[in-house]
């Protein structure tokens, strides 16, 4: 099996300037891969750094040390090292997201929210927004919410259209964070029919999942965060 | 995509005497990327972007630009001419208040015309359909193209000015505060435009603001500067969610919470 994503010795703090420069340290020594067709769990209580490593690994958080080498088209890149062009290329074609919340644009209805993704790797935008419907009919989202802008949806259906956004390209590798924090049971169940339709697909995902049956569920193995402690690294 | 930038920048300082304007700026513009300029009044972010569109020299440094043809050229070693027909042509510059980027005294259609006849189209009534288009592109009723922007409110204003800079099909756009004075849902309207039109047209964007927002929404990359000097730059969203320098740090811990 491959293995498109492999994260070594990678440690993450924060400097607070405005707090006399104290140095917050989050985690230490992260390493651990991920296969193809597989989906990695990372586990630890709230704090442990879980959000913290998902950030890292999407280019959003800045990392102190270490490599976190992903296959990018045709080579490998060490995304704690690549140029903002580089990180967005690899946003672009490689690495997909499902942040815990909706950044809405002012204007832009719920549809096209969901299609951009797929128009922004070239798709043609009538067949994106077709494939953005049936993803939002799958997860229950009413269709006359579709042509709105979703700033002034319910914490659910934000959700929802947060997570067709990041399921709607075929990018190798997919992170979720607590992508059903604020579902009901049975949208719940669509989204772990969502994962699993990716991970016969070959994709790899490492996700955060705070519910223990959707974690049951969709979980092939848990990498346990509480091990990459800052504190437990001697310094 | 193309492997090339399209304006490379090295070194770049301005001095007004023994004032800094800004000092020792370096960058890469790719084509289609928008970079933000973020920071203070005072903090040499509209210098930069004076430089950069050569309405003013820089002390020192270079700046070169990918033209039409494929070849880098040295802005500042260009005719003073040929630095016209660039700005004419291949680029486009928003000004905050739309009165220094408009001819307020003829029509709404003129502003927008005017530009494709300086590119050499003369056919009136070619000109006539293409203003119209892209009047109803910012959203202008085509009933306003014989108004002049005097009767026009500030976003429409801002609406034309960019209609006047995009008409001639740029590569790359100045904008300096697009969105500054303008009431808060007129700027979202404006904002979701530009977006919009960046996209669809490929462009290149050189956006000063000091509005971190506007910053977030509209561009990848970002660059802060205080003090003539970039003290941090990067994807935009990693600037914002993970500021590193004390600086920014100051700037993202003072945004209001709405």
């Amino acid at each position: 099996m491959a293995t498109p994503l492999v994260v070594s010795d990678v440690a993450k703090s924060f400097t607070m300037h405005l707090r006399d420069g104290i140095k917050l340290p989050v985690v230490a020594g992260v390493s651990f891969s991920i296969r193809s067709g597989e989906c990695a769990v990372l586990g630890g209580p709230s704090g442990a750094g879980k959000s913290s490593i998902l950030k890292m690994l999407y280019g959003n958080y800045a990392v102190d040390a270490g490599q976190i080498i992903v296959q990018h088209e045709d080579g490998l890149i060490d995304l704690a090292t690549a140029s903002p062009r580089t990180v967005l290329a690899v946003r672009r074609l490689t690495i997909g997201y499902v942040s815990q919340f909706l950044r809405t644009v002012p204007r832009v209805s719920a549809l096209d929210v969901v299609a951009e993704p797929l128009v922004e790797r070239g798709e043609d935008r009538e067949v994106a927004r077709g494939k953005a419907r049936a993803l939002l009919a799958q997860l229950n989202l009413l269709e006359k919410l579709w042509a709105l802008p979703p700033a002034t949806f319910s914490g659910g259906e934000q959700q929802r259209v947060n997570i067709a956004r990041g399921f709607i390209t075929q990018h190798p590798i997919l992170l979720l964070d607590e992508p059903t924090a604020s579902l009901d049971a049975s949208n719940r169940d669509v989204v772990i029919a969502l994962i699993a339709a990716k991970k016969a697909a070959g994709v790899a995902l490492l996700g955060i999942f705070h519910d223990h049956d959707v974690r049951e569920a969709v979980a092939d193995r848990v990498i346990d965060v509480t091990a990459f402690a800052a504190g437990k690294i001697a310094a | 995509m193309t492997d090339e930038p399209l304006l490379r920048v090295s070194a770049l300082s301005k001095f007004y005497g023994s004032r800094i304007g800004c000092e020792n700026v370096s960058f890469d513009l790719w084509p289609g990327e928008v970079l933000a300029v973020v920071g203070e009044s005072g903090s040499g972010k509209t210098t930069l972007l004076n430089c950069l569109s050569t309405r003013l020299l820089p002390s020192s440094g270079t700046a070169s630009y990918r033209m039409r043809d494929g070849q880098f050229r040295e802005l500042y070693r260009m005719s003073e001419a040929e630095r016209r027909f660039l700005m004419r042509t291949d680029w486009g510059f928003v000004h905050q208040n739309p009165a220094d980027g408009l001819r307020m005294t003829v029509s709404a259609g003129a502003n927008v015309g005017e530009r494709l006849m300086a590119v050499g189209d003369r056919h009136y009534g070619k000109i006539r359909a293409t203003a119209v288009d892209w009047l109803s592109r910012v959203e202008i009723d085509e009933d306003r193209i014989d108004d002049e922007p005097r009767a026009f409110s500030g976003g429409m204003r801002q609406r034309l000015q960019i209609a006047r800079n995009l008409v001639t099909g740029p590569r790359l756009v100045f904008m300096d505060e697009p969105t500054g004075g303008l009431d808060v849902s007129v700027q979202a309207r404006l904002l979701d435009l530009l977006r919009g039109l960046v996209t669809d047209l490929g462009l290149a964007a050189i956006v000063v603001t000091h509005d971190l927002a506007v910053a977030r929404l509209l561009s990848q990359r970002m660059m802060v500067m205080k003090d003539g000097r970039v003290v941090e730059s990067g994807l935009t969203d990693r600037v914002l969610d993970d500021p590193r320098a004390p600086y920014t740090q100051l700037l993202v811990s003072s945004i209001l919470q709405v």
